[in-house]
């Protein structure tokens, strides 16, 4: 037999804890109203109206495996980091649209983010491939801060070459055809477009939703620096 | 006394037959391996048959298997397993040919491209191919390293090794090309960026089998028909005797 204090400490117990959970999901609940309420109510930058200006796509084919340089008019924003996505969004749009010559779904909203940094940093595996990039390390400027500690590429010299990192979406590369060509052709059609538009860009990265990935689709490798020296069409060449 | 008279009759009769016929032995050998010495090479440079060769190992890599399934065919084959019987086709027909095949998978398992590498280099083998199948795309694509050639050294990184080794490769990709060509099969040239490859230290090239496509890019042959990768597997068994035959060559 349960004492009878005991039961009725056990029933106020039982119910505080009700209680309690009951508040602490009402200011749960509070506290993500207030967030959303704020996001709605944050400035938003009014999208910049860019004029149109042309820009070079270095478009795959996968029927012979090769890189075509094509010229579109589209609206770039001054930014270079800006400037990049827009480029790769619209060669990303042209592989989804129907009947692509090197047909990758996504478009234009799988890359996320491109950033430029100064290119000091030059892996041993970047060093050792093809010549084309040759920066010397040691006279590349270090890159300045900003207030906010990021780096600024653009604050370094004119001629200083430029690591780009290319952010993609996760869909993005789960939808991507797997083969050795057609990741080979995505990554060098990419890699091109970036030095096309922004020549000082010389090596790009790769990122899958802000980390590391193995491979694009299984095959062409994600962990090394590429050279956009290697994606240069020639003519309508290989690359 | 007797003991005496034995030790008598033993001085008396000379050294014991055995001794003798062991001289007689050592006599025989010494001088005939002074007339072997004087006269062998001779007898070798005028009649002797072809020295037999040295071991021509072939590393045949069948990309993916086990957990990476790879890509997926139209007909619904998953490519680690049209790799396996490329893999085996070409085995069978490389052996028969006299070559000595590594195979970095006989069955459907999960091997890591570092293992791959692993595998080819430990071998000294004198090509290796990474085999891939694909639907985009058609004919062959043969695609090697896009490392800068760099020159060998006793310790290189692991994940560029390949660099000391990309001439031959370059070489081995146009003997492959040659012999696909002559087979009537369109063959695609690139370089590109694969894990295992950039880690071998042998003439390496990555084969992609896509399909064989007409003049209105329409499919005649997927990458998984037996007679298509038959096909492909004869012409890169010639190729490999072409490579080996130039390479015995002085």
């Amino acid at each position: 037999m349960i004492p009878r204090h005991q039961v009725v400490l056990f029933s106020v117990l039982l119910v505080a804890s009700l209680v309690m959970g009951v508040v602490l999901w009402q200011l749960r609940e509070r506290a993500h109203q207030r967030m959303v309420a704020g996001q709605d109510s944050a400035h938003t930058q009014a999208p910049e109206v860019a004029p149109a200006e042309p820009a070079t796509l270095v478009v795959a084919n996968d029927s012979d495996g090769s890189l075509l340089t094509q010229t579109h008019s589209l609206p770039l924003p001054s930014d270079p980091g800006a400037r990049g996505r827009a480029v790769l969004g619209k060669l990303l749009d042209l592989y989804a649209a129907s009947g692509a010559a090197h047909p990758v779904p996504g478009g234009a909203s799988s890359v996320t983010q491109v950033f430029l940094l100064p290119a000091e940093n030059l892996s041993a595996t970047a060093s050792s491939r093809k010549p084309g990039l040759g920066s010397d390390p040691a006279a590349t400027p270090k890159a300045q801060e900003d207030s906010n500690g990021t780096q600024d590429a653009s604050a370094a010299e004119p001629t200083t070459p430029q690591l780009a990192v290319v952010n993609l979406t996760g869909a993005f590369v789960a939808s991507h055809p797997s083969g050795l060509e057609a990741e080979t052709l995505t990554i060098l059609s990419l890699c091109g477009t970036l030095h096309a538009n922004l020549p000082r860009v010389t090596q790009v990265r790769f990122l899958v939703d802000g980390v590391q990935r193995p491979t694009l689709a299984g095959h062409a490798d994600l962990t090394r620096t590429y050279l956009t020296s290697d994606a240069i069409p020639a003519d309508g060449g290989r690359p | 006394m007797v003991a005496l008279d034995d030790a008598r009759r033993t001085l008396e009769s000379g050294p014991p037959r055995k001794m003798v016929l062991m001289k007689r032995l050592f006599v025989w050998v010494f001088a005939s391996a002074i007339v072997a010495t004087l006269f062998c090479p001779l007898t070798v440079a005028q009649s002797a048959p072809p020295a037999p060769q040295a071991r021509y190992i072939v590393v045949l890599d069948a990309a993916h298997g086990g957990d990476d399934q790879g890509g997926q065919l139209a007909s619904g084959q998953a490519e680690k397993t049209a790799t396996l019987v490329l893999s085996v086709k070409l085995r069978s027909l490389l052996s028969a040919r006299g070559f000595q095949v590594v195979t970095t998978r006989e069955s459907d398992a999960t091997v890591t491209s570092d293992r791959r590498a692993e595998i080819a280099n430990r071998t000294q083998a004198r090509a290796c191919l990474s085999l891939h199948v694909s639907d985009s795309g058609s004919g062959v694509h043969l695609f090697a390293s896009s490392l800068a050639p760099a020159s060998s050294a006793r310790f290189v990184p692991w994940k560029t090794a390949q660099a000391a080794w990309i001439t031959r490769s370059l070489a081995l990709t146009g003997a492959l090309n040659s012999s696909l060509q002559q087979a009537g099969i369109p063959v695609t040239l690139a370089r590109t960026t694969l894990p295992g490859i950039d880690s071998m230290t042998c003439p390496a090239v990555a084969i992609e089998l896509a399909p064989e496509r007409d003049a209105s890019h329409t499919v005649q042959s997927a990458p998984d028909d037996p007679a298509y990768q038959s096909r492909v597997a004869e012409a890169l068994a010639a190729a490999l005797l072409v490579w080996r035959t130039e390479a015995q060559q002085p």
